[in-house]
Parts: C-alpha cells; structure tokens; sequence
C-alpha cells in the first residue's frame, strides 16, 4: 500500500514539475484510444444510415438546396477574390509580409474527455496525418483550441474555455489588443488586464491576434457580453462568450499555418 | 473469475468513456470506481491494492488526467473497501449503498484533492451527484454480478 502510494505520488510529482512523463504518456494514450472508438460506433451507423438510405426525393432535395448554397457562396467569394487582390497591393504597398493562405485538414470530434473539470476533446487525426501539438483547432464559427498530445491515429484538444487556457486576442473594431482565458465554462471567457478605460463595448469581436505565435492571426474567438466596472478592482471584469459552437461541432478543421509550424521546429 | 473481472472492467471503461454533452458531464455515475468496490469487497483474494492501482492508472489515461491520480485514489477505496468487507457484505442493500455512496465520496474527494494540486482549479463539489448516481447502480450490480458467478459457476 505504502508503495504503491508512493508510486502514484511520485508519478503525479513527476508529471507536474517535469515534461519526462510525455513520450509516455503519448505511448500509452494507444492503449485507451480503442475505447473512444468503440463508443463511437454508434455514431458513425447513424451517420452511414443517414447517407447511405436516404430517399431520391431527399437528396433531390438536398441538392437542390446545397446548390443553391454554392451560388450564393460563390458569388460572395468572386467579391472576395477582389478584396484579396486589393488587400495584397496594399500590403506590398506597406512592404509588410504576405499572409500566407492556411491549409487545412477536416477531422471527426471522436471524445470528450469524461473528466467533467477538463475541457478536453478528442479528434480521429494524429501524426501520421501530420498534425503536431501546438496546432489550432476551428470549426466553422471560430476557433475551438489547440491540440496538446498526439498519438499516430487521434489527438487531444484542449479547449479555449478550459481554466488552463488563455489566447491572445483583439478587438476587431479598434485593434485593442488582450488576452482570453477560460473559466472552465463552455459558454464564457474572461479577458484578462481590462483597464477601466480601456475602448471595449458589448458587442464587440475578438479575433486571435497572432501574438505568441501559436494561433494564426484573424480567426474569430469570442464576442464580448458584459463589462463590470468595479471600483475596488484594478481592471473591470469582461465576460466574453465563444464564438466556436464548442459543444455542438462534431466536424472541425485543423489548421496549418507556415507560422506556427516554423515555431514548432 | 479473473475473466469476470477483466470483461466487467473493460465494460465500465466503455461507459465512461461514453459521450455525453459537455453541460452533463458531471452527472455521469462512476462505473470503474463501483467495481472497484465491489471487487474489492466480494472477492478480496482476486482483487488486491496493486490491482485496484492499475485500474486507476488506466483510468486515468482514459480520462486524459494526469497520470497517477485515479490510481492513488481508486487504491485508498479498494484499501478502505478490504478492511471493512467483512461487515458491509452482511448488511442489506440499501446500507450497503450508503456504504458506497460514502466511498465513492471519498473517491471524488481524494481525487479533487490531487487535481488540485496538479494545479486544476476545482470548484464546487459536483461529484457528490456522481457518488449519488452511482449508489443507486450498486444493488443492480451486486444482483447481477452474482447471478453471474451462479451461471459461471464461479467460487466466491
């Protein structure tokens, strides 16, 4: 008892002072992944009955109206293009660098990690699709986390709400730079260092602002709920809520970006 | 028996794994931790300490917690859970499930106590509602179990 007790208190001191536990840990996390798979079985037979029976008229239907999508869309991207193009002289006209287009690779939300103080997912991409920890992770209202551990068949994420988490972020409207953190709420995000007389409204878009190097520049976070001013207090307590539909995305993206990736090596 | 034992553990680790939404995760019963105890208490020579810790590390894995904290804990129940199997294996169900209910409290609080430590911020004390739940499956489990090891023809 006494041993073993003290095995476990040596390999949570280990884990929390050092980073020699990670080769491990990322060895071992193989053993535990069949169990996420199993209980995503059911998941991907509905999914397969939900393609593979479907009805003519239906996906008559659906295409009908996914077509119409695609016009929409790319009217707006024919405007876009032009917008980029303009963007681009600008910035050459500034001399400062191109942004470079990122690259992106779907993946599956497969878990959630059953630990209800975490905010961890689990996606069905690992190394041998070459994601790498430090990689954000979008769905298709904003950013999501990063990925913090890899296996070669799946990767964890941890969330922007988890209270470990803080990202750097601006306010779309005026550049004012800050930082998000979670609070261990799926729905909130605190920004941190807010002086009083700091330009924020209600309303207002926080995008990644790309300082820290780790997430791209210019994907949208959170939108801010509510400002408190507290005499007593230092900085005013800013509530944001995600913009990423972080409980509900099952498809996500994982983003390469050249920048991080530099970093990373 | 063993073979029980293994089967009934890879089970609990698929429960818990199980998705639920984000806002429920907290109500989720603590399958692994309810073998734990009743391994422990009905069939003490085939479930020792070192067993319950490996069961705990895995559990950790799974949970994605930092390595060590399930085990620790998961050990200090199976070591409460082997002094005291004597006297709990006689009461009726529902004493016994109070039993339980205390022990898995212990469980959710030792393991707070760590993942705090670990340097996660631990809020209110939600795994009481876990413990709760999981209480309620323990006369289910020791129903089902022995009609197991009667069908099995297993010794106790």
């Amino acid at each position: 008892m006494v041993i073993l007790a003290a095995l476990a208190l040596a390999l949570l001191l280990v884990g929390r002072y050092t980073t020699w536990l990670e080769p491990v840990r990322s060895k071992l996390d193989l053993l535990s992944m069949p169990f996420y798979w199993v209980t995503n079985i059911p998941h991907r037979l509905s999914e397969w009955i939900d393609t593979d029976w479907v009805a003519r008229q239906e996906l008559e239907k659906e295409n009908k109206l996914l077509r119409n999508q695609i016009r929409v869309q790319e009217s707006r991207l024919q405007q876009m293009a032009s917008l980029v193009a303009e963007n681009l002289r600008l910035r050459q006209l500034m001399n400062s660098s191109e942004i470079v287009q990122d690259r992106v690779l779907v993946a599956e939300l497969i878990g959630v990690s059953p630990d209800p103080l975490v905010h961890k997912v689990i996606v069905n991409k690992g190394s041998n699709d070459g994601i790498y920890v430090g990689q954000p992770l979008l769905d298709a209202f904003g950013l999501m986390g990063q990925v913090v551990s890899v296996t070669p068949y799946t990767s964890q994420v941890l969330l922007i709400t988890d209270n470990s988490h803080a990202i750097p972020v601006q306010v779309t409207r005026n550049n004012v730079r800050t930082v998000a953190e979670g609070v261990g709420d799926l729905y909130q995000l605190r920004l941190r260092y807010v002086s009083s007389t700091m330009d924020i409204k209600e309303g207002d878009i926080l995008v990644s602002s790309g300082l820290g190097g780790r997430f791209p520049v210019g994907y949208p976070v959170a939108q801010i709920e509510s400002i408190t001013y507290d005499p007593g207090e230092p900085f005013a307590t800013v509530i944001a809520r995600p913009a990423a539909q972080l409980d509900r995305s099952r498809h996500v993206l994982l983003v390469f970006s050249e920048q991080s990736d530099f970093m990373v090596r | 028996m063993r073979a029980l034992i293994v089967i009934s553990f890879l089970l609990a680790f698929v429960l818990m794994v199980v998705p639920v939404s984000f806002q429920w995760r907290w109500c989720r019963p603590e399958f692994v931790v309810l073998l734990v105890i009743y391994w422990a208490m009905f069939t003490p020579q085939h479930f020792g300490l070192g067993a319950a810790w490996l069961v705990g590390l895995f559990q950790d894995l799974l949970e994605l917690a930092p390595l060590g904290l399930n085990a620790m804990a998961m050990m200090l129940v199976a070591y409460i859970s082997h002094l005291v199997y004597q006297r709990i294996r006689n009461y009726v169900f529902w004493h016994q499930a109070l039993w339980v209910f205390v022990l898995i409290g212990i469980f959710g609080l030792f393991s707070s106590w760590l993942s705090s430590f670990m340097g996660q911020q631990v809020g209110t004390p939600v795994f009481l509602v876990a413990a709760l739940l999981s209480s309620l499956f323990w006369p289910f489990l020791v129903i089902l179990m022995s009609r197991l090891q009667v069908y099995f023809r297993l010794l106790q």
